[in-house]
């Protein structure tokens, strides 16, 4: 039964799904506060689809993952390596790293990038029980005027954003619909 | 279809241009170094732009290419069938019609929209590279927001011209952070580069990729008293009549005749359609 999660579940034409998937995870990125549907894999519980179609499309054998709480199960490590052959590590050297907002913390842990290469930084890819247009306030590049996104957090992402160009990057995702916050984005509360 | 990879890369290398790009986005403006492949074309020929549009085509898109404004220029027509081949996906000379368009130094006249992406080719990204050879003394720069000599550098434009001179690959800043090079458009271009579109920026020999998302703040560098200029040759377009669009200046013959025509082929082709008329357009020059 392991052997079957480990197996499928993974792109099914890979160099197609994998396109489809990236455009989806740069026009988030590239538009804070915008959700999009991504999906391509069925991935092991507890990961959601949009968060194993992000792991399938960015990770490989290049790229360190850190598995935070309750996704570090056989089951995913197996799906991962067999799908991406990805190294797990802690979550101090981690280029991705995957969890829920309770499990990731604290935010300390992960590499933001030094001052002459900021991109030598962490992506974090939040799970969420919901992901909607409400909620703190965004703007910054990417964002006409402002939008607004349902963060799990508002303090540790603008202490996040005022390290910038420092600081590390994130995807939300809640079943297949996914979002963006990069270091750029500057958040107020909801008010 | 054919025996190549969707989009001609690996899918490893795809991946390693995505993870770039996306850091790209997040700090808009900083070079993010890449692992450039060898291309099917010599660098020089736009191998970052390619190497980008690779790692961003989805079977789904109409990919336009553009050399300086012209679509039937070799450089845009043989990049344009690699990707036919390669990718198999659908070409277009329409701006319109386009949702990925790469380009060789102009941003088109019509403006481009949500959906589209424009990926640039870049030949030095490195907008201090001139004034300071040394990638760790740059690097160093950018790091410190050191950019005054790069001010140093347009004030000497002034004192020894009297205007900045600077035409092209007019250093800009991005998001009140980055300066950067927009690649060699021309600086009438300048004012474009605050666009709804993605911008993402390819040098495949200098190894680097860098990115501006939609709606991001973008400064020509200037001074208070020499405030930037987007500037034309100041003629009307002697084919459709546009006042409005970048022309290039051809010259007739050995006796000084010259006319002006827009850079833009699909601008000025779709202005010619509507009925638009330009002091030579009668001759048989289109």
């Amino acid at each position: 039964m392991n052997a079957q999660i480990q197996f499928s579940g993974g792109f099914q034409n890979a160099p197609i799904d994998a396109a489809h998937a990236f455009r989806v995870a740069m026009t988030v990125m590239a538009r804070p506060g915008e959700i999009r549907s991504l999906s391509g894999s069925q991935p092991p519980a507890p990961l959601s689809v949009a968060a194993g179609t992000l792991l399938l499309t960015l990770c490989d054998p290049d790229t360190t993952v850190h598995l935070a709480g309750a996704t570090d199960t056989d089951a995913v490590r197996q799906w991962l390596t067999f799908h991406t052959g990805a190294p797990f590590v802690a979550a101090s050297d981690a280029d991705f790293a995957v969890g829920t907002w309770q499990a990731l913390g604290p935010l300390g842990r992960y590499r933001i990038g030094t001052a002459e290469y900021p991109d030598r930084s962490a992506t974090l890819i939040v799970e969420c029980d919901v992901l909607q247009q409400t909620g703190a306030e965004l703007s910054g590049p990417g964002i006409r005027g402002t939008s607004r996104l349902s963060l799990p957090d508002g303090a540790a992402f603008r202490k996040n954003a005022a390290q910038y160009p420092l600081g590390c990057d994130f995807f939300f995702t809640s079943g297949d619909k996914v979002a963006a916050l990069p270091r750029s984005t500057q958040i107020r509360a909801e008010g | 279809m054919n025996e190549y990879n969707f989009a001609y890369l690996d899918e490893q290398t795809k991946r390693m241009i995505r993870r770039a790009i996306l850091k790209g986005l997040a700090v808009p403006g900083y070079q993010v170094p890449f692992a450039s492949r060898e291309m099917p074309m010599p660098y020089g020929w736009g191998t970052g732009g390619v190497q980008i549009s690779a790692a961003t085509l989805t079977p789904e898109d109409t990919f336009k290419v553009i050399d300086q404004g012209a679509d039937d220029t070799t450089n845009a027509v043989s990049i344009r069938k690699f990707f036919e081949i390669t990718a198999g996906v659908e070409t277009t000379e329409e701006t319109k019609k386009a949702t990925v368009i790469q380009t060789r130094h102009r941003i088109p006249e019509a403006k481009l929209r949500e959906d589209q992406i424009i990926v640039y080719q870049v030949p030095i990204p490195e907008p201090l590279r001139f004034l300071e050879p040394r990638e760790t003394e740059t690097r160093k720069m950018h790091s410190l927001e050191e950019y005054g000599l790069m001010h140093v550098k347009l004030y000497e434009d002034i004192s020894q011209h009297g205007a900045i001179s600077t035409a092209y690959a007019y250093p800009v800043k991005v998001s009140g952070r980055y300066v950067m090079d927009p690649s060699p458009i021309p600086k009438f271009d300048n004012p474009k580069l605050e666009m709804d579109a993605i911008q993402l920026f390819g040098a495949g020999r200098e190894q680097r990729i860098y990115a501006v998302p939609p709606h991001t703040e973008v400064v020509s560098l200037d001074f208070e008293d020499y405030p930037f200029e987007a500037t034309k040759a100041d003629h009307p377009c002697d084919l459709c009549g546009a006042e409005d669009s970048y022309l290039d200046e051809v010259i007739l013959d050995d006796t000084g005749n010259r006319m002006f025509v827009c850079s833009d082929t699909d601008y000025c082709r779709s202005r010619r359609a509507a009925g638009h008329v330009g002091r030579l357009a009668g001759e048989g020059a289109a």
